[in-house]
């Protein structure tokens, strides 16, 4: 059984569609990553997947179960990390956990004999009767997590679940993340961070306007789509413009220039004649290394700014 | 899919209501002192001070007459302010509702959580100066204790009318046109410091079919250890307004939250 899937998702908020078609499906055990630009309808599938918007059109299944007729069922089977902190300011860590145990049902016994287990997962052991505003970011994060497996969910949703952390604690979330796929459970991860998509994803999909755009493990994504290698040539303040460069010479050593203010990225698949050749330049800088995801993003979604 | 639809709640509101009683546990001296202190200084300041000028008034002293309104007046104040601001920080502010729709819980199970945590706090405020009364020896009836379920009661309908402004409110400024243009004039004509009959034709007529008077004239009856006249009638019109501004407010928060 597919713990999720997605057919022929339409939705529009009466403007234009913000969803558009839109097709993919989990496979059990895997970390799937939705990449997207703001606004490409990351958060709007989230919603509709959970049964929180209604969709004007398409099939959803969560748990197996027809969402949203069968929603509330499916949600008791699966773990959230939402985008923005929404932890019970009032209440201890322990009580944040023991409140929301019983959303699902669970008694509090039940709950409190899990405590010690998912404060350990956290990183929070000997925090139980810590206040959340003494918490600090990574912390609150940490906790967002063992909230969401609370009810021992075999699927769990992150929705951006490192933005705003520094990186000592991304590594701790990545770790605990892997530490989750190791026991089996299927993790949907959206981010805006292509390292931790690269890092974490089995498999992961782009998404523009509400439809998907590439689909696949991280390398098969790369290479599907763009050339093996990039050369960021730089220009030397008062001596070269990367820009005039880029416009007269680059095109006879690389397959695609793209040109972002004074950074000429030339895509090659044979990177030695325009390696020689800048060699021999003077005034101009360069960065050779090999593609990666967030190059595949910016060709396939642009270099446009989306607020 | 109409947000209009009928309510459908399930008992798994009874969590919601849980997590605000655990929170409100952690406060409750202070809280218990700030829902008694704003009743107790109207009614025996107004009760003593006023009362000294008085007669009688409706039949007994003002401080007795006055007690009853109090009781209603307290539940109203209690049970709009945890609809209104409790439950707006709850919904906007700490995005406490966010993280409990991602439960099996739904939205309409969600927002009884809430109405029946209100009405269970203004209950507690009516509650308390009803104790504060028999202790200054102004109610010598068991039947006073009637009173309890028709403040809760009452507490249900003036909640689920706060959650319609709730549903509604960008912001926490938008709360004083409610208190201003609804609670304020609800207030002062629906019997609570003086009896009805003192003000003209027109404003009794806006009286009778305000919420609060029917509450008024249910508890002042009860305090006086007499059953009140047309109490069938009362809770039915409270239990109206307690349903169908649920309903709406449920409406409303379903095309707030769930679009």
């Amino acid at each position: 059984m597919e713990p999720l899937s997605i057919r022929g998702l339409h939705k529009s908020f009466g403007g234009p569609a913000v969803l558009a078609g839109l097709t993919f499906a989990l496979r059990p055990g895997e970390c799937y990553g939705l990449l997207g630009p703001n606004g490409a309808g990351k958060t709007t599938t989230l919603r509709c997947a959970l049964g929180l918007t209604r969709p004007d059109g398409g099939e959803i299944r969560l748990a197996g179960l027809p969402v949203p007729e069968r929603a509330r069922e499916a949600r008791a089977r699966v773990g959230i990390v939402p985008q923005m902190d929404n932890l019970d300011p009032d209440f201890t860590v322990a009580e944040n956990l023991l409140v929301y145990g019983r959303y699902f049902g669970l008694a509090d016994r039940a709950v409190r004999a899990r405590i010690p287990q998912l404060l350990d997962f956290a990183g929070l052991a000997g925090r139980a009767e810590a206040k959340i505003s003494t918490l600090s970011g990574g912390m609150k994060r940490r906790l967002t997590l063992a909230r969401a497996l609370v009810n021992d969910p075999d699927l769990l949703f992150l929705d951006e679940p490192t933005t705003g952390l520094d990186p000592q604690a991304r590594h701790l979330i990545w770790e605990r993340l892997k530490q989750l796929l190791a026991q089996g459970k299927t993790v949907l991860l959206t981010t805006h961070f292509m390292d931790e998509a690269e890092r974490l994803c089995h498999r992961l999909a782009i998404l523009d306007r509400g439809r998907l755009i590439a689909e696949g493990s991280p390398r098969e994504v790369i290479a599907a789509h763009i050339e093996p290698e990039v050369i960021e040539v730089y220009g030397e303040p008062g001596e070269m413009s990367a820009a005039a460069w880029a416009r007269d010479e680059a095109a006879q050593f690389a397959t695609r220039v793209e040109l972002a203010g004074e950074t000429a990225f030339c895509y090659v698949t044979e990177s030695r004649p325009l390696l020689r050749h800048l060699a021999d330049r003077r005034g101009l800088r360069y960065l050779h290394r090999p593609a990666n995801l967030e190059d595949v993003f910016l060709k396939l979604t642009g270099r446009d700014l989306r607020d | 899919m109409n947000p209009f639809r009928p309510p459908s709640p399930s008992l798994r509101f009874i969590p919601v209501w849980r997590r605000n009683f655990l929170v409100w546990r952690k406060l409750a001296v202070p809280s218990l002192l700030g829902n008694l202190a704003d009743p107790m200084i109207y009614m025996l300041g107004l009760g003593y001070g006023l009362g000294a000028l008085l007669p009688e008034v409706g039949g007994v002293r003002y401080i007795a007459f006055l007690a009853a309104g109090a009781a209603c007046f307290s539940t109203l104040n209690a049970a709009t302010f945890e609809a209104l601001y409790s439950a707006f920080s709850r919904m906007q502010v700490q995005r406490s509702w966010d993280a409990i729709l991602n439960t099996p819980l739904s939205l309409d199970d969600l927002l009884l959580g809430e109405l029946v945590w209100a009405a269970s706090k203004a209950a507690l405020s009516g509650a308390a100066i009803l104790a504060v009364t028999a202790a200054l020896g102004l109610i010598d009836s068991p039947l006073a204790l009637w009173a309890l379920p028709l403040v809760f009661l009452a507490g249900l309908a003036f909640a689920a009318l706060g959650l319609i402004v709730t549903a509604l409110a960008p912001g926490y400024d938008f709360f004083m046109y409610y208190f201003t243009l609804f609670i304020t004039p609800m207030a002062l004509i629906s019997g609570v410091f003086f009896p009805v009959e003192q003000l003209p034709a027109a404003l009794q007529a806006v009286s009778r079919v305000l919420p609060l008077s029917h509450a008024v004239e249910l508890v002042r009856p009860l305090f006086r250890g007499e059953v009140p006249a047309a109490a069938a009638t009362h809770v039915a019109v409270l239990s109206g307004y307690a349903l169908a501004a649920f309903w709406l407010a449920l409406g409303l928060a379903r095309r707030r939250l769930l679009k």
